[in-house]
């Protein structure tokens, strides 16, 4: 029997397990929209901008690891996805993006709302469609459904002109057989073998877990590798949670805003074991000055990741929680080596590294810290809870002082970067996790950028929790204006703009709390945590406060800035005056 | 240093973008670049000619590779191989100069392919080296028009003995 494609595309989402796709209507998808109107299994979660519906599903892809799907309308509905894809794509996350399309005649006629989304998600995609037939629209899906979540996952972005929708076909569900797409899952085993007798050498190894530990689910696989081998692990921002970050052998993160032992330990370490990570610069600081006695063993699906940044000894090319399981069986079977004692001098020094300047900030009785905001969280919630971060500050702060102890429960746009991402992606973390508490710790700046999404929150009644760091400015960028640009504020102070958020909140339906003094973060946050709804906070915090340690861009990341030495600075200052 | 790389591709539209994206979004240099079907219509053969160290082609292969529609990627450099390409050029020559037109063609095994009172255009295949002989010699005699299709290339088999 003959089936309209928009019924045709219900019923691939319906084969792939979709359950929720966040999306906004328009013209030419208005009969997908008519399709599931009444369709009983697959539910369309409205936003209120098609970028929110992007970030919502990437955060559901990466609360939960299933694929995320959103469905926009052609021309404007397009364009704005493309952030959400970006943010998508620079962090190896899962997503299927229907975007409506003008009808395959009238492309290229700068039709209404015609926009060329196939060629702007080009880059930014893993891959794209343009359907021109909808006998291929079944075939189409389940590729994209495919090569998103295979290999080294990401976004694919499928384009369908309205008259594909509207045209029938039979409901084929078919084979898949993409033969130019084959990824490597295994790795090699003299590749990897080579790599743990390094490993069983090594006096002074250090492992850096990055993205990829989370996404291929190597959690386990990397706390029996390093606890075997007794080797501290440091983490990327996009690998936080991929090993325990209150375990004694964790250094926390690493690189720009990284503890101060997690980059001493690399900077003297004679082997890196990188595991699902790409040496951005963030973490790397100056390339030529990064680990300059380490050996290199590189972990990763993808091969243009090896080689990339920074030389490699050892590349293994395949999947991080097949690699590590091998690794593990290796070491254990075949390498035998007794290193508890060599280990213990590097544990030793790493411990007084540690001592030496842990990763701490100043209390005030006074002013709320925003790191005291952060501590909180994680004490009140003992780390069970989703965190999303918007970019900034707040984004540096929830990783220093929240200690992510399961993987996907930090979801932070690490690559690109996207203020606006945390608050849509909490969204979309709570579909896939009614029960859990999700937190966005977000900033007075980012949360403007999508805020709009308190009526998906509200609407859906979710109990989503925004905490705002609130500083009244862009305090990432006024803090590299204060070091480095001579305190000139260009732009970045918003003071008397920033809204009264208890009021925004209110308007939307939501609960809004306000905490000025440190004496009342604790009281708000368990207020907030107790009611069920969409819940501000908007913590007014000291605005002078930056995230350090800090290595400035382009420095090797040893060379740390401190905030004891800056204090230490500004009161030799005083006394001269 | 200079590597003539072929790349087996699935003959959609949209994969050229999406190979000379990869090479203007990642700042990689296109000497030439040519396209065509293969004996199966539904795979086309690309041989771009690049330029970059080792670590450069290393990452350009490997992100080629990476492609969804590339099927498999061969640096002919690496490899025993020919290279050919194909030029048309218009030479206007003064009447004294005409002869040696001819002549060097003919020494060139190319072919005059038109002529008018003025002109000759001869089409010339040939290596790289070939090519630029030519191209040199037939300068002073006035070169009014001149195209060239970018190598294609194709692996040497080995020979018995």
């Amino acid at each position: 029997m003959k089936i309209s494609g928009s019924e045709i595309l219900i019923e691939c989402l319906k084969k792939e397990g979709v359950k929720y796709i966040f999306g906004y209507p328009g013209g030419v998808v208005l009969n997908i929209f008519d399709s599931l109107y009444d369709n009983k299994d697959v539910r369309l979660i409205l936003t209120r901008h098609e970028q929110g519906a992007v970030h919502a599903a990437d955060g559901y892809a990466r609360s939960s690891g299933k694929v995320g799907v959103a469905l926009v309308t052609s021309g404007p509905g397009a364009t704005n996805t493309v952030t959400g894809i970006a943010t998508a794509s620079m962090d190896s996350i899962p997503l299927v993006v229907f975007s409506g399309q003008v009808p395959t005649m009238l492309i290229g006629n700068d039709a209404f709302q015609e926009a060329d989304i196939v060629g702007i998600t080009r880059p930014c995609t893993k891959y794209n469609y343009l359907v021109k037939d909808v006998n291929d629209l079944a075939r189409i899906v389940k590729e994209a459904f495919y090569i998103a979540s295979s290999g080294r996952p990401g976004p694919v972005l499928i384009d369908l002109p309205k008259d594909v929708t509207v045209g029938k076909a039979d409901f084929v569900w078919p084979e898949l057989d993409i033969r130019s797409y084959k990824p490597t899952y295994e790795g090699n085993k003299w590749m990897i073998t080579q790599g743990a007798h390094l490993i069983a050498k090594s006096k002074k190894p250090v492992i850096i877990a990055g993205g990829g530990v989370i996404l291929s689910g190597a959690a386990k696989e990397l706390k029996e590798f390093a606890e075997h081998t007794d080797i501290p692990v440091t983490m990327t921002l996009m690998g936080l949670g991929g090993f325990p970050g209150s375990h004694k052998l964790s250094l926390g993160m690493l690189g720009m805003h990284g503890t101060y032992y997690a980059n001493k330990a690399v900077q003297d370490a004679d082997l890196l074991i990188a595991v699902g990570m790409r040496f951005d610069d963030r973490v790397t600081g100056k390339v030529d000055a990064f680990a300059p006695n380490a050996k290199i063993i590189h972990i990763d699906i993808d091969p243009t990741s090896i080689k990339k940044n920074v030389r490699v000894d050892v590349p293994v090319v395949g999947d991080v929680k097949k690699v590590l399981a091998v690794m593990n069986k290796v070491l254990k079977e075949e390498v035998k080596e007794q290193w508890g004692e060599v280990r213990k001098a590097w544990l030793k020094q790493i411990d007084a590294w540690r001592a030496e300047r842990p990763q701490t900030y100043t209390h005030s009785n006074e002013v709320i810290k925003p790191q005291f905001v952060v501590e909180k969280i994680y004490e009140l919630t003992k780390g069970d809870a989703i965190i999303t971060t918007e970019v900034g500050q707040n984004q540096m702060w929830t990783a220093q002082f929240y200690k992510f102890d399961k993987p996907r429960t930090l979801l932070t746009s690490g690559g690109l970067g996207t203020m606006g991402y945390g608050f849509p992606a909490a969204i979309g973390a709570q579909f896939a996790h009614p029960e859990k508490l999700v937190i966005d710790i977000a900033g007075d700046g980012s949360i403007q950028m999508n805020i709009q999404e308190l009526a998906t929150a509200v609407i859906n009644k979710l109990p989503v929790k925004v905490a705002i760091l609130n500083n009244g400015y862009l305090g990432m960028v006024r803090q590299w204006q204060e070091l480095f640009f001579d305190e000139r504020y260009s732009h970045t102070k918003l003071d008397e703009s920033v809204p009264d958020f208890v009021k925004i909140a209110e308007a939307y339906g939501a609960v809004g709390l306000r905490a000025t003094k440190p004496s009342e973060v604790e009281p708000v946050l368990k207020e907030a945590f107790r009611i069920k709804k969409t819940v501000f906070m908007d913590f007014v915090v000291d605005w002078k406060e930056k995230v350090y340690p800090m290595v400035p861009a382009g420095a090797a990341i040893d060379h740390m800035l401190f905030e004891q030495a800056e204090k230490k600075a500004e009161k030799k200052l005083k006394a001269v005056k | 240093m200079r590597h003539t790389i072929s790349v087996l591709v699935e003959n959609k539209f949209g994969v050229l973008s999406r190979v000379s994206g990869l090479f203007s979004g990642r700042g990689y240099n296109i000497e030439s670049l040519s396209v065509g079907e293969t004996i199966d219509p539904q795979i086309s053969v690309m041989t771009i000619v690049t330029t970059g160290d080792d670590s450069v082609i290393e990452q350009i292969t490997k992100q080629l590779n990476k492609l969804i529609d590339v099927i498999k990627v061969t640096d002919m450099t690496e490899l025993d191989h020919v290279e050919r390409e194909m030029v048309l050029i218009k030479v206007s020559p003064r009447q004294q100069d005409k002869a040696e037109v001819l002549n060097l063609t003919e020494i060139f095994r190319g072919r005059i392919v038109d002529s008018s009172q003025k002109t000759y255009t001869i089409e010339i295949t040939g290596d790289e080296k070939k090519i630029e002989a030519f191209v040199e010699l037939m300068r002073p005699m006035g070169i009014k028009e001149f195209v060239r299709t970018g190598k294609v290339a194709i692996t040497r088999e080995g020979v018995k003995k």
